[in-house]
């Protein structure tokens, strides 16, 4: 079952623990866990690297074809 | 562009198709499903590569995620009746006649759920009365989880309109668009919906019209009717490089704030980056409350697209245009709203709706169809 392993403890500095308690008092986070979480997966999506795909150049050139025969590029 | 949902477009079709599947035991597969087939083949439901496990399944419903975290919010299952004898390890043929599907399914799990706890965590109401609550009742008790491989499907109606987020990855690259709004649609436009596009389009570089095609109630506007009204908006109205219309084939589970995040998730796939959220997003009825589809982004910091929330918009006599609740002072009374029911009314009766409900030309292609509405 996916309860297992589904959660881990991590070390954060009492003082700061102390300072995120006081922030998220009357938000709609409901623990210092959660309010870790929100913030960790925004700082993770927002370093993840835009990547160029990897089309080869036989699958782009197929893809174009099709795309001005049906009139979506000149 | 954003990276496809999960970091990678999923293509699972194979390119070779001698193989002889006649070993294989063959499931034959609803519509619907096999439209689910084929996004998950595309890569339109990136990262999904096939039918849902039951711990994904059951992440999905606590945690609105997949169990490697990454967001998901509508399960994507395959309903077995048991009777095939099939076992995790076996390779199935998943057939349907109307798409001319053929997909081969690795079974890796065979398990059955509690329906009452799916429906009440998706669609928050175990009401037979809802449709995406009786369609999952009406599913057999089993569900087959595993990776597909697409194999085959045939040529369809509207296929000339309907591109793979491959396609449209290539295309929007072509056309050198960084930031692309989606704009999702199951009805021809009528001003208000002109309004909410052309407002997003000016802060990004194009425009994605998405129409939803498939199954529809009686009295809805058919498939044909909605696609050239688009097109005679945008050879009217649009400039034509910073445009695109193509479909999506699935169906809809009127889920709400949780489909809502779906459909973004299916936008960020074709590569866009912004997606416009109305009003009551995928809902029915009155199961969710009128902005529930615009709060639930506030649980996704990873969702990697940008929701554009419009509340209401209506034309306001004294501005003497359309607006929306944030830019004009004015009260009701003032107001005309851009009531969809009143359109079709109109349309119903062979007549031209007002100029600042519709345009012109777009009623006129609407009139042009004998039978605009689906019987």
């Amino acid at each position: 079952m996916t309860e297992e392993k589904k959660f881990t403890t991590i070390s954060i500095p009492t003082p700061l623990a102390e300072k995120i308690k006081k922030r998220i008092k009357g938000t709609g986070f409901t623990s210092l866990s959660s309010y870790v979480t929100y913030v960790l997966r925004e700082v993770i999506s927002g370093v993840e690297e835009e990547r160029e795909e990897a089309f080869s150049k036989d699958d782009e050139k197929r893809v174009k074809d099709r795309l001005k025969s049906l009139g979506y590029l000149e | 562009m954003p990276k496809p949902h999960g970091g990678k477009l999923i293509l699972r079709y194979q390119e070779k198709k001698a193989d002889d599947f006649s070993d294989y035991t063959k499931i034959e597969i609803n519509t619907n499903l096999s439209e689910d087939v084929l996004n998950i083949a595309n890569g339109v439901f990136s990262p999904i590569e096939g039918f849902l496990s039951r711990n994904d399944l059951e992440n999905i419903i606590v945690d609105k995620r997949l169990t490697n975290d990454t967001p998901w919010t509508i399960p994507i299952l395959l309903d077995y009746d048991g009777k095939s004898n099939i076992k995790p390890g076996d390779r199935v043929l998943l057939v349907n006649n109307e798409t001319g599907v053929k997909a081969i399914l690795e079974v890796e799990e065979i398990y059955d759920y509690d329906k009452k706890k799916l429906v009440d965590a998706i669609f928050r109401t175990k009401d037979e009365n809802h449709p995406g609550v009786s369609n999952i009742y009406s599913m057999k008790d089993k569900f087959l989880g595993g990776k597909i491989t697409l194999i085959d499907s045939k040529t369809r109606e509207f296929d000339e309109y309907n591109l793979t987020p491959r396609e449209t990855r290539i295309l929007f690259k072509e056309k050198r668009w960084r930031e692309i709004v989606a704009f999702q649609t199951r009805n021809p436009p009528h001003i208000g919906h002109e309004y909410v596009q052309k407002t997003a389009l000016t802060f990004v570089d194009g425009v994605f019209i998405n129409p939803i095609i498939g199954k529809k109630k009686v009295g809805d506007f058919r498939d044909d009717v909605i696609l050239k009204s688009y097109e005679t908006l945008i050879q009217n109205y649009y400039l034509k490089e910073r445009a695109v219309m193509s479909i999506l084939r699935t169906s809809m589970k009127y889920a709400g704030p949780r489909e809502a995040i779906h459909h973004a998730i299916i936008r960020k796939n074709f590569g866009c980056t912004h997606f416009i959220v109305g009003r009551d997003h995928a809902g029915v009825g009155t199961y969710y409350g009128p902005y529930d589809a615009h709060d639930i982004f506030n649980e996704f910091p990873d969702l990697g697209i940008v929701p554009v929330f419009f509340r209401s918009f209506s034309r306001c006599i004294k501005c003497g245009s359309v607006v929306n609740d944030k830019i004009c002072p004015h009260d009701q009374e003032n107001h005309i709203n851009f009531s969809g029911k009143k359109i079709r009314e109109i349309l119903n009766n062979g007549k031209i709706p007002p100029e600042d409900m519709m345009r012109k030309e777009v009623a006129e292609t609407i009139l042009q169809f004998k039978q605009p509405f689906v019987k």
